[in-house]
């Protein structure tokens, strides 16, 4: 079994340099003035001003806009395209389609599956066939509107669970099976025979879509045969490597800008097509072309959360001791080998303590849209089916939910060769400190007492979780400068995807050499003028860049210690800094402002550097979670209401109270989504299409779906050695178990265990009905 | 079933037959063309446009007159982002459902995705460059700042809109009323919870309660 830590999604396919390591080995920070304050964002003004320029604000002169022809078959070959009325079109300017020799280049679907930018087999619904740049976007679509393409359709497959029945279309040569992984550990035969009792149950997790407010986009301008893009991103770098890759250009004539961007949740961590498409059209017409899918593009083809069936046997004994989990499932990438499986089985090997533990997952083709790494890929699948197991186990053993999880907590990572420790493990006061602040036991009691009474019934549920990764790494190089009035400017490579990633890292600066937040200036996300660093997904955006941002910091330090120590005739030791001064600890009337320090008056500028040093060896540094609820439902029309939730959640120290709070809350919104709304519906019967592709009919969370009442509950436990800031990733982890805990509280509220995503009204009704006959 | 059984079914209410119906939509559809498009200067006799010609608008937008030529066609929305430069209302959608291009017309909020160009002549537009005083936020603005009711801030303007036409309404509104208020907007990040404490300190801000 390979180490996951490595080759982490976020950074597959792209060439990720290694940093030197930092020359100085920084303690851990004890008690912080300024990290964990509760801090607006230093860029809040721009962004609620409207003076914050997205991608999508870019406008340049003579810009034209773009427009992509999707085949609207979801499996069908190109016979020909017809651009010739189109052409004639007024404000058209550039047409390119699979023939044209300005795109004749190729697309990396994965390292082993290119295909041509405009290839003629169009193996899901909306995969680009031709391409438009006009001087309107209307004109764009008029244009597209007018070009001729012939296919040929071909029979289809869109049901996973079919794909591999020996009629199905084959989507590539080879078949429709993408993989089978296996693992396994101890005997689970026997671990099953040692239990007191066993339960076996299926699950089934719908497809859901990541659908960023902003659309996915960008705008491509040459300036001879240097090309600049501005992108909604999550990592310039990564788009760099692989427009250059493919447009064969040196890297030095790649720049991707990115400095603001609508939302990604890791369906922007790439280039895309319309990346590579944006940029020959701008060559072509000799101007600049925006080119932004439409929201029914994004929900076709810029990526999901894999549909999974799933099934999971567990063996317990009457003291909640784990003795085996047998899992097994079917997912599916779509129409290429994108990892629809990946890390789908993770919690089931490494939440728990059991040593008997045994998966098997397949990944299928389909003619569906290719899936993306969608915040915490595999996770909240997997969460859905091992969390709702536990709740049943938990209740036929007669033992509390939280009880049962804390019976089982684990020191060490199971499933990781080796069985290493991790640095902090935060499960267990996850688990009794949430209980205590959500008041788990009282409204527990409480609901098991209005059982029977009305047509409204109160439950309580709870899930746990921890995230793979979250532990950050190398690469990263950061600069710092001070300038000779004190004021400071941080480089960065890093992008801001709405988590406060730029704030994070201006209080980092604040911590260390005294300055306001506020007066630091960050120039960050572009490839022409920041250092490098691989996209902000994972989690470990704040883990990586914090400690380079600190070293980088006290390399500051240190050099207007030695400049001061000029001006004050005394030993660099004994230096500190107060306020905006630096002071002699062993005498404080030695002291001298830092806009007077004459050294750096004379060069103007300090600069320092950061690095990312190593993670610990042989340790896992991953964050851990248990996420409470209480809901409503209503047993005559099926609705249920959330009322309340809690996160409490080991993501190391709390770097900022404020944005901590804003990503629990993200979350968990984000897993009503998932648990209660969200699914992609495709006509598996008649046309192959998707159903629901746009925002009236594919449900995400209102703010009427939503409680008002939710509390994020930081556990920080003091990981001295996880890295110098003692931060863990978070981004991620609060949308993991927000499903489960759904299920598991409307299944306290009525009896009924929903195992299907979503939980809506219909689902519940008939399952309510079913109970009625029953019962 | 056929046009026949539905007039005869159809006793209800006012007693507007389907075909009367429809009729009075088609009557609609041209006093929209009429008054909108064309301005009422305009002879009706006008009223064929051909795709990509322009016509004259006059639109008032945060307090300044603005005259350009659009296509009829041209929804509010481009003209605000594409052809003014006003990049603080967003797109998301383009059909109604998201919120993020939401603009006050006669301090209502409306979806400027939904809205013509030439529909909105002779109306009072807000965006979110409106609401500011010179360079200084405007109470929605400060109040979203000071609760986080962000992340990726795209959705932002449309919120912050939203609960700008809430206020104008309602200086005091319950969490039900700011619920309903930006119910719709949606936000993928998902920073209702904080949007919610945000609109009711916009309230307090606006009322003069401690605050700018």
């Amino acid at each position: 079994m390979s180490e996951p830590d490595h080759g982490l999604y976020y950074l597959r396919g792209i060439p990720v340099p290694e940093t030197p390591l930092p020359d100085k080995n920084l303690q851990p920070w004890g008690k912080t003035e300024v990290i964990g304050e509760p801090l607006p964002r230093v860029d809040a003004y721009e962004r609620v001003s409207g003076s914050a320029v997205y991608p999508s604000d870019i406008i340049l002169p003579n810009m034209l806009y773009a427009a992509i022809v999707g085949c609207p078959h979801p499996h069908a070959t190109v016979q020909s395209v017809d651009t010739s009325a189109a052409e004639k079109m007024p404000g058209v300017r550039a047409i390119i389609t699979g023939s044209s020799p300005e795109s004749d280049l190729s697309w990396i679907y994965s390292n082993d599956m290119k295909t041509k930018l405009f290839d003629h087999n169009c193996r899901f619904e909306g995969e680009a066939v031709a391409a438009v740049a006009a001087d309107s976007i209307y004109r764009a679509w008029d244009a597209v509107r007018a070009i001729k393409v012939t296919y040929t359709i071909l029979p289809f497959v869109t049901d996973e669970l079919k794909a591999l029945a020996a009629d199905s279309q084959a989507i590539h040569t080879g078949g429709n099976k993408v993989k089978t992984e296996k693992y396994s550990r101890g005997d689970v035969e026997k671990g099953f025979a040692e239990a007191d009792l066993v339960l076996e149950d299926t699950y089934r997790s719908e497809c859901e879509l990541h659908t960023p407010a902003e659309l996915h986009g960008c705008v491509a301008q040459w300036n001879g045969d240097r090309l600049t893009i501005w992108q909604s991103t999550q990592g310039v770098y990564s788009i760099q490597a692989r427009v250059a890759e493919i447009m064969g250009l040196p890297l030095s004539k790649v720049r991707v800008i990115g400095h603001y961007m609508g939302g990604g949740f890791g369906s922007k961590l790439q280039a895309d097509k319309f990346t590579i498409i944006a940029a020959v059209l701008a060559k072509k017409a000799a101007c600049p072309v925006k080119l932004f899918l439409t929201r029914e593009e994004t929900l076709l083809a810029a990526g999901n959360r894999p549909p999974a069936s799933m099934r999971l046997k567990a063996g317990v004994k009457l003291d909640g001791t784990l003795t085996a989990l047998d899992f097994s499932c079917t997912a599916t990438g779509g129409a290429y080998p994108v990892g629809g499986t990946n890390f789908i089985d993770w919690l089931v090997k490494d939440l728990y303590l059991c040593p008997n533990v045994r998966t098997e997952t397949t990944d299928v083709y389909i003619n569906a849209g290719p899936a993306r790494p969608f915040r915490a890929p595999g996770h909240p699948q997997g969460s859905w089916a091992l969390e709702q197991m536990l709740d049943s186990l938990a209740e036929k053993i007669g033992m509390d939910p939280v009880e049962l999880r804390l019976q089982n907590i684990p020191s060490h990572s199971q499933a990781r060769p080796g069985n290493p420790p991790y640095t902090t493990t935060g499960l267990r006061e996850c688990l009794i400190e949430g209980a205590k602040a959500f008041g788990w036991r009282e409204a527990r009691s409480q609901t098991a007492k209005t059982k029977d009474s009305g047509h409204l019934r109160r439950g309580v549920g709870m899930a746990s979780a921890l995230w793979v990764a979250g532990g950050g790494g190398p690469p990263s190089t950061v600069i710092v400068k001070l300038f000779s009035d004190g004021s400071v400017s941080l480089n960065m490579g890093a992008s801001d995807i709405g988590t406060g990633t730029k704030t994070i890292m201006a209080m980092v600066i604040s911590e260390e050499l005294g300055v306001k937040p506020g007066v630091i200036q960050i120039e960050h996300a572009d490839t022409g003028t920041t250092q490098y660093a691989t996209p902000s997904g994972g989690s470990k955006t704040v883990p990586t860049e914090s400690p380079a941002v600190r070293t980088a910091a006290v390399h500051v330090k240190q050099q207007l210690f030695a400049l001061a120590a000029e001006d004050l005739k005394t030993d660099v030791s004994s230096l500190t800094l107060r306020a905006d001064a630096v002071v002699s600890q062993k005498d404080p009337d030695r002291q001298i402002k830092i806009k007077d320090i004459s050294g750096l008056k004379k060069r103007g500028v300090v600069v320092g550097f950061g690095y990312r040093g190593p993670n610990p060896e042989g340790k896992v540094v991953n964050p851990f979670a248990a996420q409470f609820c209480e809901v409503e439902v209503n047993i005559k029309s099926g609705e249920v209401t959330i009322l309340r939730f809690l996160g409490a959640h080991d993501s190391g120290r709390v770097m900022n109270r404020l944005t901590f709070d804003c990503q629990v809350f993200g979350g968990i919104t984000m897993g009503i989504g998932f648990g209660m709304t969200e699914a992609r519906i495709l006509d598996h019967n008649q046309t192959g299409k998707m159903v629901n592709r746009n925002w009236h009919d594919y449900k995400i969370p209102t703010a009427m779906d939503v409680p008002a009442d939710m509390v994020a509950l930081p556990i920080e436990p003091d990981d001295r050695e996880a890295n110098t800031t003692g931060a863990k990733g978070l981004g991620e982890p609060v949308t993991i178990p927000t499903a489960a805990a759904i299920a598991n509280a409307v299944y306290n509220a009525v009896g009924v265990r929903i195992t299907g995503t979503p939980i809506n009204p219909l689902q519940l009704c008939n399952a309510l009905a079913v109970l009625r006959k029953e019962g | 079933m056929s046009d026949e059984n539905d007039e005869k079914g159809c006793q209800c209410g006012k007693g507007v037959t389907r075909r009367q119906f429809l009729t009075s939509i088609g009557v609609g559809g041209i006093a929209v063309a009429a008054s909108g498009s064309l301005g009422e200067q305009r002879e009706a006799s006008a009223a064929v446009i051909k795709s990509g010609e322009t016509i004259k608008v006059s639109l008032n937008i945060n307090g300044k007159t603005h005259r350009l030529l659009v296509e009829p066609r041209w929804s509010l929305l481009y003209v605000l982002r594409e052809e003014l430069g006003l990049t603080g209302t967003k797109v998301g959608c383009e059909r109604g459902e998201c919120g993020a291009c939401t603009v006050l017309i006669n301090d209502v909020p409306r979806y400027a995705c939904m809205t013509l160009a030439v529909e909105a002549e002779g109306t009072e537009i807000t965006t979110l460059e409106g609401l500011m005083h010179g360079e200084k936020l405007g109470a929605v603005q400060q109040a979203f700042l000071e609760h986080d009711a962000l992340q990726c801030g795209y959705c932002t303007p449309g919120q912050i809109m939203a609960v700008e036409g809430l206020l104008r309404k309602t200086s005091d509104p319950l969490l039900d009323e700011i619920r309903h208020g930006v119910s719709g907007n949606l936000c993928r990040c998902g920073a209702y919870a904080n949007i919610f404490k945000a609109a009711k300190r916009a309230g307090e801000l606006k009322r003069g309660g401690g605050g700018s």
